[in-house]
C-alpha cells in the first residue's frame, strides 16, 4: 500500500519541478528571515534569484553542525518564537546540543512523512505499535508517534529502557510493530531469551529500526530473532527527525520523501556533488521546513542514491543503507575502517553473540585494533582447540574484509555493555 | 561412575581468576581438582568440586560461560609406570584422551587422575577389567 500515491509515484520530471519550486520559496524565505543565511549569501556573492535550476543549489554554501552550535539555541530559526510549537535537541554527546524548532505545519509535515514510511513497511490502522525509542529531546519517539497516529495505529508510548517491562507489555498488550534502535531490539531479544519468552508467543510482525545505521546482516538477525519483517528508516533532528527516508518491503534502499527533502551526495573532501550511484556524504536541504530551514546540511552520513524505479511502484529516489559516518570512520594504520564492516563479518556466526566492540589504541607509534566478541556457544568450552579455531577464523575473516591485522578477543557472555539507545561500538583510546 | 566436571570460560583479564574462585569460596564450594588451559587471550578453567550443580548455578548467575561435562576419576598406583599403565589400557582399546589432569590430594587407593575421553563408558569398562580402580562420583565430591 502507498500512503500518498500522488506524492510517492509522481514522474521524475514532476518531482524535479516540484522540488525546484519549493526550493526557490525556501531560499527566498531563508534569505529574508535568517540573518545568518543572508550573511552567508552576501559573502558568497549570491542572491535568491540566482537559484534558477536544481543544479544552482550547488552555489549555496553548506551548513554544518557547528553553525547550529555557534547560533545556539535559536539563532537559525526561520520564524518568530510565537509560531514555534515544539523544540527538540540532538543528543549533544560533544558540547552543547543542537536545537531545532517546529511550527504547526512542520509537525504536520513530519507526521505525513513518517506515515508514508510506516505504510511502506506494511503498517496500517489495524496495528499496535510499541515505541521503544526514548521520549524527550530526542526526535525519534515523537516522529514515529505522530506517524503512527496519522496512520491510525494504536500507540504504546513505552520509551526506552526497563527491558523486562518492555517485554511484559509486549506479551500483554500484543503490539504488532516494534520501534527502537537496532541495538536495543537486539538486547531486548537477548533478555526475552533469558526469560524464556518465545517469539511465537508475541504478536510482533513488523520492526521499524532507526536512529543508528545497521548492516543487512543485523537486519536479518533481528528478523530471525523476533519473527518480523524489519525495515530501516532514516532521518536526523537537524532536518526534522525520522521521516526523511525509509525502506519498503522490497529492501531496495530507503525511499526519500523528495517533495520535502532534496538529498545530494558529495565528496566529503572537496564538497563536489557526485553523480547518482556514487558513494559520498549525504547532504540534505528540507524544502518545506519553517521552524529551522537549513540549506545543504552536511549529515556526515555516508551513502549513495539510486533513482531506478522500485518494484513497489514508488518513483522516489532511494538512499542506500548508511555505510557509516565520516566521523565514525576509523583510520587504523592508514587503513579506513568502518564499524559496519566488522559487523558484517561477525553477524551470522553462531558461536558468538551479535554484540561486539572495537577498541583502538596506540602501541608505541603504531595503531592497534582489538575486536571483542562474546562467546555464546558453551559447547566450545569442552574443546579448547575449537575455541582457538573460532578465534583464528574470525581473525582471518576480519583480515580479509578490513585488510588489517586485528586482535580478536573472545570475552564472556553479556560482558559487552548493552544500551537502550544508540550502541557504542567503538572505543578509541588513541587521543586520550 | 562418571564425575561431573565444570568448565568455565576465563577472559584474560587481571583478577578474573581470583574473582571466579572467590565466587565458589563465598558459596562454600570446595575444589578438589582443577586445571587451566590458556592462550594469551583466554583460558578454560576445569574444576572438580564437592557440589557441581551449585557451582554451575552460582557461576552462571554471575554471568560466566559455564558447561558441565562428565569425566572419569581414576586411581593410579603412585609409583613409576602407574599412570603409563592406565593410559596404555585406553590406547589399546582405541579410546582417545581429550585432556587429563591430576588431583590436588591423594586417596588411599593411590594418586588420582581426572581423564576426559571420547568414549567414557567403554573406558570405564576396559579400565575396570584391567583391575584399575575407578573412583565413584560421590566419593570424588567428598575429597
Amino acid at each position: 500500500m502507498i500512503w500518498n500515491t500522488e506524492a510517492e509515484t509522481m514522474s521524475r520530471k514532476d518531482i524535479k519541478a516540484l522540488q525546484l519550486a519549493k526550493l526557490r520559496e525556501t531560499v527566498s524565505r531563508v534569505y529574508h528571515c535568517v540573518p545568518f543565511y543572508r550573511k552567508r549569501f552576501d559573502e558568497a556573492g549570491i542572491i535568491p534569484d540566482d537559484i534558477k535550476t536544481l543544479e544552482d543549489l550547488q552555489k549555496i554554501p553548506f551548513t554544518v553542525k557547528d553553525d547550529l552550535r555557534d547560533n545556539y539555541p535559536y539563532g537559525l530559526f526561520g520564524v518568530p518564537m510565537k509560531d514555534i510549537v515544539r523544540i527538540h535537541a540532538s543528543s549533544g554527546t560533544t558540547g552543547k546540543p543542537t536545537v531545532v524548532g517546529y511550527t504547526k505545519n512542520d509537525i504536520e509535515m513530519w507526521s505525513e512523512c513518517v506515515a508514508r514510511l510506516i505504510t511502506m513497511a506494511g503498517g496500517t490502522a489495524e496495528d499496535i505499535a510499541q515505541i521503544s525509542f526514548g521520549y524527550g529531546l530526542f526526535t525519534g519517539a515523537f516522529g514515529l508517534h505522530y506517524g503512527m497516529e496519522k496512520v491510525g495505529a494504536a500507540v504504546i508510548p513505552m520509551s526506552a529502557g526497563n527491558t523486562e517491562k518492555q517485554l511484559m507489555i509486549m506479551q500483554d498488550f500484543k503490539p504488532t510493530i516494534l520501534i527502537s534502535t537496532p541495538s536495543y531490539a537486539l538486547y531486548m531479544s537477548e533478555v526475552a531469551q533469558e526469560l524464556g519468552i518465545k517469539k511465537e508467543a508475541l504478536s510482533l510482525r513488523i520492526g521499524m529500526f532507526g536512529a543508528e545505521g545497521h548492516t543487512e546482516e543485523m537486519r536479518k538477525e533481528l528478523e530471525k530473532r523476533w519473527g518480523i519483517v524489519a525495515t530501516e528508516n532514516y532521518g536526523l533532528s537537524e532536518v526534522t527527525g525520522p521521516g526523511v527516508a525509509g525502506e519498503c518491503t522490497y529492501h531496495t534502499g530507503m525511499h526519500i520523501n523528495e517533495d520535502y527533502f532534496i538529498v545530494e551526495i558529495i565528496d566529503p573532501e572537496t564538497g563536489e556533488v557526485l553523480p547518482d550511484g556514487e558513494t559520498g556524504e549525504v547532504v540534505i536541504t528540507p524544502i518545506q521546513k519553517e521552524g529551522i530551514p537549513l540549506l545543504r546540511y552536511r549529515t556526515k552520513d555516508i551513502s549513495r542514491i539510486d533513482t531506478e524505479k522500485c518494484e513497489c511502484g514508488r518513483t522516489t529516489a532511494r538512499l542506500h543503507k548508511i555505510q557509516g559516518r565520516t566521523d565514525d570512520m576509523l583510520i587504523i594504520k592508514g587503513v579506513n575502517v568502518f564499524p559496519s564492516q566488522v559487523e558484517s563479518v561477525l553477524l551470522g556466526m553462531e558461536q558468538i553473540s551479535p554484540q561486539y566492540q572495537l577498541v583502538v589504541s596506540k602501541k608505541g607509534f603504531t595503531d592497534d585494533l582489538e575486536v571483542k566478541v562474546e562467546l555464546q556457544d558453551i559447547e566450545l568450552l569442552e574443546n579448547f582447540s575449537e575455541l582457538e579455531a573460532l578465534r583464528k577464523k574470525i581473525h582471518h575473516k576480519l583480515q580479509t574484509v578490513l585488510g588489517l591485522d586485528a586482535k580478536v578477543s573472545l570475552v564472556g557472555p553479556k560482558s559487552i555493555e548493552r544500551t537502550s539507545g544508540k550502541a557504542k561500538r567503538v572505543l578509541d583510546l588513541r587521543n586520550l | 561412575m562418571l564425575v561431573k566436571q565444570i568448565s568455565v570460560f576465563v577472559e584474560n583479564k587481571f583478577g578474573r581468576l581470583a574473582e571466579i574462585i572467590s565466587i565458589l569460596g563465598n558459596n562454600n564450594i570446595d575444589i578438589s581438582a582443577l586445571s587451566i588451559a590458556d592462550t594469551t587471550d583466554f583460558g578454560i578453567l576445569r574444576l572438580i568440586v564437592n557440589d557441581p550443580n551449585l557451582a554451575e548455578k552460582v557461576l552462571k548467575d554471575n554471568g560466566l560461560a559455564v558447561k558441565s561435562t562428565e569425566v572419569i576419576a581414576v586411581a593410579v598406583e603412585d609409583k613409576p609406570g602407574g599412570l603409563a599403565r592406565v593410559l596404555n589400557i585406553l590406547k589399546d582399546a582405541n579410546i582417545s584422551i581429550e585432556y587429563m589432569y591430576a588431583f590436588i590430594g591423594k586417596s588411599e587407593s593411590g594418586a588420582l587422575v581426572i581423564i576426559r575421553v571420547d568414549q567414557p563408558n567403554e573406558a570405564i569398562n576396559v579400565l575396570k577389567n584391567s583391575g584399575i580402580e575407578i573412583i565413584k562420583a560421590s566419593d570424588v565430591y567428598r575429597l
